[in-house]
Order: structure tokens, then C-alpha cells, then sequence
């Protein structure tokens, strides 16, 4: 390939919709899937206000004010909230949008490893999304996220159709998380040793790990599903003589780990986020480089924690409640060096910082009650209580939607060559951080007051946390509305950008903002660490 | 530790603990909540540190100018020690006072009074060593009892915030959990494993009663084989749980179509369209197996357990005869 000529990065290289689809370049497979992502946040945020709504009030009998006509319509709307958040938005969202972009571009490598196998992953995301979304047409899916077993063999929905769906969604976690894996191996740039990898990327290799390992047995516990519900084997269903507990060890096999593919690049954001706008080395770079591995690792025995109520035996319950505690030890070990490194840093207040703040505020409380949770003789009161459903909600969207946010607004300028505008985007946080406590705080109240989760009306003594929950989700709309405004503002008529705005140390801010489309001029040769703010 | 014991004292303050955790029905209820008062206010000395901190470090070191000169510390092994170890053993800690009160949960006393409940989409039954069965757990006070679990079609599981238990019945195996209710008073048991269209309908009483009164209730109940035909049914369409899906005094649907002044009802029509006159053999056909005639408006498929094999011949006749007199 010649030079490319003066003033073209990868966004005007080539124009149509066409060289998008059939792109391999890094960066724009990141841009489909950024989009792509987006809409099903979109979709799936919406299904979350419409539970809300319907939440506000206790009225089954009543019938006043209804937003959702029955428990089916309920159990449906809480099946694709729920799925589309974990499938198509968390598990994708920071590897798959991010993660392509700047994985190559932080370790001075011009793509990743397999370019073609990337657009696959994302041809296969999409592949799955159409069928998940299809089902809506059909008998629809009232399962929940969980697909538990027998209910999932004996419902009439379209289960088959949204566990397929699943199956092939799997195959673009697998395939995204090879490709990094041997991308990191094989691609850094000449002086780019291991120890010298921004934090970043290796909680994406340690996330991919973990999604090479895991994800094949939720794809092979789906499959079952489906032999069951189509052939009737009876591996699962009791009639026939199966055991129905079976699917649950298989399913959080896979599950649990998955929370840690949804966390672990939110912690590798994080890092690059506080060095930065501290303008200081991160504190501790080996002990939070090995705790994400540590985490990947130990994740792998836990799965036993969601099902202290199952009917498994004390002894499991045990164990698997002393396997949870060594996981809330690294994931300390991260919060204080982050914080750490706050200290004696020159603290700038600019929006992805906000967000990394945001995270840290949220994720202390996601983590204090993670650790309630793991307590057997506790949990045994809060599980499947709304206790449950606001831990997980701090974690996943305090703390992983608070990182893609902030690492998105960090990365805006190298990714568009634009600034955004500071102020709205300000504002948007100010509304989802607000939002998101009045939204979620309420529901560990809930959950200690008994209320069970999945529940399409609830007693009266629940209503008024209800309604302050359904209130905060509002806040929670109207903050992503701004966020979008202020993406959308930024793309027409954002200020030009310049190579690194923030005063970034890391390789990516090296190359043009947007980056030419081998990323750097001439092939990057790495002397220093990532965060050499000295 | 005094500080500690305050904190406990507010927080199991009567009215203001009920706002947070619900009334402590049992010994081990009084044993769950002083841990979850532990972890509450180790959870907020630990929140107070870290958001604490960040927070005063954010303020403090607040970017004056571009050129800020930062300091450049890379880690501090001792720190670090300290942090890993001290998180590590208060986990410990709680894993293990968790460990001992979640021992006293697994271990069943020996003669305690056993209940049979089996789940079935959306109601629990109860049944009871001398045949009564019932849609409530009804059980004295001041003794143990242990809950022999199972259900019918899908998982459920029995949670009795106020015991603070929980349990999945499991189809196809028994599982078990015990108490000793230690308060008298009526009790929610709510459904806390997803089993479909009314999940959130799936809610009994555990009624705590006096020895007395429990005898009085066991022996009233097993002598509803005596009753009128008519009474029979009306125990029945609630320890079946008919009603949990189904009106009687009121033409409003609720899961399925209502009872009330169902019965004689000459053009009723189904989903395919056809009429079909609501006498005893409809009524028949519809309890033992629902997926006959579907009422227009509930279909596909109906959402029904089929009771053949389930109700006597009595007890089908104990129904019709009830569903007979909703008028």
C-alpha cells in the first residue's frame, strides 16, 4: 500500500457504507460495533424505564396506572433488559468498542492479530442481536437473563430461538478474545515489554482469557438447553430424570466469570483515567496488573455463591463462600492503589475524570455489599431479593457503564478528532450519578425488607422505595439524553482536536487525532512505562 | 465496641429496624441480623475510608496550573502488605461467623414437627402428617419445625423474610430448611425463584400459633371430609389454589377467566371460536385437563396444571358443586 496522502486518517480513507461493513481496520470494526452497541443500550435502557414505570405503584389488583398489561408482558420486558444488557452491551461494550480501538494503538501495533476474525466477531454479534431481537416478533422469551431450568424447558416461549442467539453471541466473545490474546503476544511494538503495558490492556488480556475459557461452556450448556426443549434428552428436565440444579452449576460456571469480563476492563479504563487526569505514575502498577489476573483466575470457583439456596450441600456453600472472599481481596488491593495514586497528583476535574471518581464512589459500595453477599448466613435472607438486584446494579452500571462513559469521553478526541462539549457532558454525569443512587440506593433497603426480585407487583409496605427508585430512573433517562446530545454536538461541531489533549503518556495519544489508518507514521519504539508522569 | 453496640441498639430499634429489616421471628433471625449489623458498619468504616479519602485527596491535590509538579511514588510494599492483609482477614472473619450461624440453618433438629410443602405454579401447599392439606403454613410456636420442600413443575423457593430462610424447591428432590417461630402473628412466605406469569402472586401466610390453637386448627381441618359437598369445594378452590388464578366474586379475569356465574353459561366461547354450554362435564374436563377448551383470550396454551390424577372423584364433584353456588 502506497503513502497515504496528506490529512487522511481512518475515518475518510474511504467513503460508503459499504467500506464500513467490509472493513478489517481496527479502529473502524470498534466504530460498528460502537454504534451497533449504542442502539441495543438504547433498547434495552427503555425496557428498563418501562419496569420502572410499572414498578412505581402496587396495583395488580387495583389495575391503576398500569404501564405493563400483565406478569407476562412484565417477565418479557425483564427477560430483554436483562439479556440485552449482559449479551449485547456489558460483555461486548469495553472490549469489543474500546478495546479494538486502542488495544492495537496502545502497544504500537498497526491492527490486531487476526483483522478478518475481528470483522467476523462482529458479523456474529450482529447475527445473534437480529435473532435476540427477532424473538420479540415471535412467541417472545420470559425467562430472564438466567434461563433456569425446568422453567426454560417448559414455557411456550421462543426460548430455542434467544438461547441460539446467546450461542452465537458467545462465538464473538470467544473470537474477539483470542484475537487479543495473540495480539498482545505477538504485535508489541519493538521495546513494549509485558511490564510496560498500560493497565488497560492488561485487564483485556486478562479479560480474554477468561472469555476463551469460559464462554465455550455457556455455549454447550445452551446447546443442551436446546436438545432439551427440542429432543426432550432429560439432562435437565426432572420428568424425564434429569436435574434441573445441574444447569445452574453449568450456567454460573460460565456467569460468574462473566461479571469479571464485564468488570475487569472497566478497572483497566479506571487506571488510565486516574493517571491521567492526576497527572501521576499509578501506584502500584504489578500489584494491579497481577490482581486483574488473580481475579481472572479465582473467578473460575465461585460460581457456587449464587446458589447457597439451591439445594447444594453446607460444604459447597462453604467453600464457595470462602473462594468469594479471596476475590474481594485483589479487587481491594485495586481500590487502594487507585486512590493512592491520587495522592500528591495534580487533580483535574474533566468529565472522564468525574466518571473514574463516579466509579470509585459506586464500586466501594458494589463491593462492601458483594462482601455482605458472600456471607452463607446472609445471603441466605438477601438472595434473589432486590438486596441483590442494586449490589449488581452498582457493580455493572456504577461501576462498568460509569467506565465506558469516562473512558469514552477520554478517548472521544483520538477516536473523532473533535472535543466534546465540557460542559454538557458535565451536566449528563450530574444526572446519571445522581440518578443512578436514588435509583438503585432505595433497592438495598428493598432487598433488606424482604422484597423478592423478579416481581411484577409487590405489597404495599414496598411502595414507597419503589417510587423513589422509579424516580431516580427518570434521572438516570434525562442524563443519557444529554450524553447523547453532547456525543452527537461533538461530532458536528466539536472543536478540532490535537494529538493529546489530556497529556496522556501512553502510546495511543502518539498518533493522530483520528489516527491514519496504520496509527502511526513510522512504527513506534517504546523506552519508558505507560505512566512516566515524572 | 461501644460504638458498635449504638449502632446495633438504632438499628434494632424497633420501629426504625422494621424499615430496614423486617421483625426477627426466630433465635437465628437475632443472629443474621447482629453479622448484618457487623457488616454494616464494617462496610461503612470501609466506604468512609476509601470515599473518604478519595474525596479529601481530590480536594487537596486539586490541579492548580498545567505545570503542577507531581510526586512520582511508584508503590510501597508495606502499604501494599497492609492493604491485602487487613481487607483478608476481616473477609475471614465474616466468612467464618457466617459459616457458624449458616451451620445452625443446615442442621435439622431431631423431633421437629415436619411439614410437607410442595410449590407449584403459583401457590404453596402445605400438608401435614394426618392428611391436611392447606394453602397456608399454619405452625406453633416455641417449637421446631422443619419444612420438607419439593414442587410440582418448576423451581420455587420458600422465604420467610421475618426467619430470615429461604429455601428452592426443587422438582423431582426434597430439600429442607427448619425454624422455631418464636413470635406469634401472621407472616409473609413470598416466591423468590422466577416461575412465571404470577411469581409475584405466589405469596401465603405462615400463621405462628398457640399449641392450642394449632391442635384446634389440624383437628378442624381434618374433618372437612364431613362438610356439605359445596363447603368441601370452597376449602378445596383454596388449598388447590384455584384462586390464586381465578375470580369467584367478581366477573373480572384474573391468570384464567373467572368462576363467577360461569356455571350454566350457554354460549361460551373458546379460542377457536366454538361455544360450548358450561355445565358439569365442562367444568370436569377443564379442571382435569385445561388444555381441552381454551377460553377465548387465554391462549395458546392454557397455563394450567392438569389435575388428572391430582383431585378424587370426590373432591372434582366438592368444586363443580362450588363453582355451581358463585352466583
Amino acid at each position: 500500500m502506497g503513502h497515504a496522502p496528506e490529512g487522511s486518517n481512518y475515518i475518510n480513507v474511504q467513503k460508503g457504507l459499504w467500506s464500513w461493513l467490509t472493513t478489517l481496520d481496527h479502529k473502524r470494526i470498534g466504530i460498528l460495533y460502537f454504534v451497533t452497541v449504542m442502539f441495543f443500550f438504547l433498547v434495552g435502557g427503555i425496557a428498563a424505564l418501562l419496569l420502572r414505570g410499572e414498578l412505581f405503584a402496587a396495583n395488580t389488583t387495583a389495575n391503576v396506572g398500569q404501564i405493563l398489561a400483565n406478569g407476562d408482558i412484565y417477565n418479557q420486558v425483564l427477560t430483554y433488559h436483562g439479556a440485552i444488557m449482559v449479551f449485547m452491551v456489558i460483555v461486548p461494550g469495553i472490549p469489543a468498542i474500546l478495546g479494538n480501538f486502542f488495544l492495537p494503538l496502545q502497544i504500537g501495533a498497526k491492527d490486531v492479530a487476526f483483522p478478518k476474525l475481528n470483522l467476523a466477531s462482529w458479523y456474529c454479534l450482529m447475527l445473534g442481536a437480529a435473532l435476540a431481537i427477532a424473538t420479540m416478533f415471535t412467541t417472545r422469551v420470559d425467562t430472564g437473563w438466567t434461563f433456569y431450568t425446568p422453567y426454560s424447558i417448559r414455557t411456550g416461549t421462543a426460548v430455542s430461538m434467544m438461547v441460539v442467539a446467546a450461542f452465537i453471541m458467545g462465538m464473538s466473545s470467544i473470537l474477539t478474545g483470542l484475537n487479543f490474546i495473540v495480539t498482545v503476544h505477538k504485535l508489541r511494538a519493538p521495546g513494549m515489554t509485558m511490564y510496560r503495558m498500560p493497565l488497560f490492556v492488561w485487564s483485556l488480556y486478562s479479560t480474554a482469557i477468561i472469555q476463551v475459557l469460559a464462554t465455550p461452556v455457556l455455549g454447550i450448556t445452551l446447546l443442551l438447553l436446546v436438545m432439551e426443549r427440542a429432543f426432550g434428552v432429560g439432562i435437565f428436565d426432572p420428568k424425564l430424570g434429569g436435574d434441573p440444579v445441574l444447569f445452574q452449576h453449568f450456567f454460573w460456571f460460565y456467569s460468574h466469570p462473566a461479571v469479571y469480563i464485564m468488570i475487569l476492563p472497566a478497572m483497566g479504563i479506571i487506571s488510565e483515567l486516574i493517571t491521567t487526569f492526576s497527572k501521576k505514575t499509578i501506584f502500584g502498577y504489578t500489584a494491579i496488573a497481577y490482581s486483574s489476573l488473580g481475579i481472572a483466575a479465582v473467578s473460575f470457583f465461585v460460581w457456587g455463591h449464587h446458589m447457597f439456596v439451591s439445594g447444594q450441600s453446607e460444604v459447597a456453600g462453604i467453600v464457595f463462600s470462602f473462594l468469594t472472599m479471596l476475590v474481594g481481596v485483589p479487587t481491594a488491593i485495586k481500590m487502594f492503589n487507585w486512590i493512592s495514586t491520587l495522592y500528591k497528583g495534580s487533580v483535574e476535574f474533566r468529565t472522564p475524570m468525574l466518571y473514574a471518581l463516579g466509579f470509585l464512589f459506586l464500586f466501594a459500595i458494589g463491593g462492601v455489599t458483594g462482601i455482605m453477599l458472600a456471607v452463607t448466613a446472609v445471603d441466605v435472607h438477601f438472595h434473589d431479593t432486590y438486596f441483590v438486584v442494586a449490589h449488581f446494579h452498582y457493580v455493572m452500571v456504577g461501576g462498568t457503564l460509569m467506565a465506558i462513559m469516562g473512558g469514552f469521553f477520554y478517548w472521544f478526541p483520538k477516536m473523532f478528532g473533535k472535543m466534546y462539549n465540557e460542559s454538557t457532558a458535565r451536566l449528563s454525569w450530574v444526572f446519571i450519578f445522581i440518578g443512578f443512587n436514588v435509583t438503585f440506593f432505595p433497592q438495598f433497603i428493598l432487598g433488606a425488607m424482604g422484597m423478592p426480585r423478579r416481581y411484577f407487583d409487590y405489597i404495599p409496605a414496598y411502595e414507597p422505595l419503589n417510587r423513589i427508585s422509579t424516580v431516580g430512573s427518570w434521572l438516570i433517562g434525562i442524563g443519557f439524553l444529554f450524553g447523547l446530545y453532547t456525543i452527537i454536538n461533538g461530532l458536528i461541531s466539536g472543536q478540532k482536536a490535537p494529538k493529546n489533549p489530556w497529556g496522556s503518556k501512553t502510546l495511543e495519544w502518539e498518533a493522530d487525532s483520528p489516527p491514519s489508518v496504520h496509527n502511526f507514521d513510522h512504527e513506534p519504539v517504546v523506552t519508558a512505562g505507560p505512566y512516566e508522569y515524572k | 465496641m461501644n460504638l458498635w453496640l449504638l449502632v446495633q441498639k438504632i438499628l434494632t430499634h424497633s420501629a426504625f429496624a422494621e424499615s430496614f429489616m423486617p421483625t426477627q421471628g426466630t433465635e437465628i433471625a437475632k443472629h443474621v441480623d447482629n453479622l448484618y449489623g457487623f457488616l454494616l458498619v464494617a462496610s461503612l468504616i470501609s466506604c468512609v475510608i476509601l470515599i473518604g479519602g478519595m474525596l479529601y485527596f481530590v480536594v487537596k491535590y486539586k490541579r492548580q496550573s498545567p505545570n503542577d509538579k507531581t510526586a512520582y511514588i511508584t508503590h510501597d510494599t508495606r502499604l501494599e502488605i497492609l492493604w491485602s492483609v487487613v481487607p483478608l482477614i476481616i473477609f475471614l472473619i465474616v466468612f467464618a461467623w457466617g459459616w457458624v450461624i449458616y451451620h445452625d440453618m443446615r442442621s435439622m433438629p431431631k423431633d421437629a414437627l415436619e411439614i410437607h410443602v410442595n410449590g407449584k405454579q403459583w401457590a404453596w401447599v402445605s400438608e401435614y402428617k394426618n392428611g391436611v392439606k392447606s394453602n397456608e403454613v399454619v405452625v406453633p410456636v416455641g417449637r421446631d419445625v422443619r419444612i420438607i420442600l419439593t414442587a410440582d413443575d418448576v423451581i420455587h423457593s420458600f422465604y420467610v423474610p421475618s426467619f430470615r430462610i429461604k429455601q428452592d424447591a426443587v422438582p423431582g428432590r426434597y430439600t429442607d430448611l427448619w425454624f422455631r417461630a418464636e413470635k406469634m402473628g401472621d407472616f409473609h412466605v413470598f416466591c423468590t425463584e422466577f416461575c412465571g406469569t404470577s411469581h409475584s402472586g405466589m405469596i401465603t401466610k405462615l400463621r405462628v400459633v398457640s399449641q392450642e390453637d394449632f391442635d384446634k386448627w389440624l383437628t378442624a381441618e381434618s374433618e372437612v371430609s364431613t362438610l356439605p359437598l359445596a363447603e368441601r369445594g370452597a376449602k378445596l378452590f383454596q388449598t388447590r389454589a384455584c384462586a390464586s388464578c381465578h375470580n369467584v366474586d367478581n366477573p373480572a379475569a384474573k391468570v384464567g377467566p373467572t368462576m363467577y356465574k360461569l356455571f350454566g353459561l350457554a354460549d361460551h366461547e373458546m379460542m377457536d371460536g366454538s361455544k360450548v354450554t358450561a355445565d358439569e362435564n365442562y367444568l370436569r374436563e377443564s379442571i382435569l385437563n385445561s388444555q381441552a377448551k381454551i377460553v377465548k383470550g387465554f391462549g395458546p396454551r392454557s397455563a394450567m396444571p392438569a389435575f388428572q390424577g391430582q383431585l378424587s372423584e370426590v373432591e372434582v364433584n366438592a368444586l363443580i358443586e362450588y363453582i355451581k353456588g358463585l352466583k
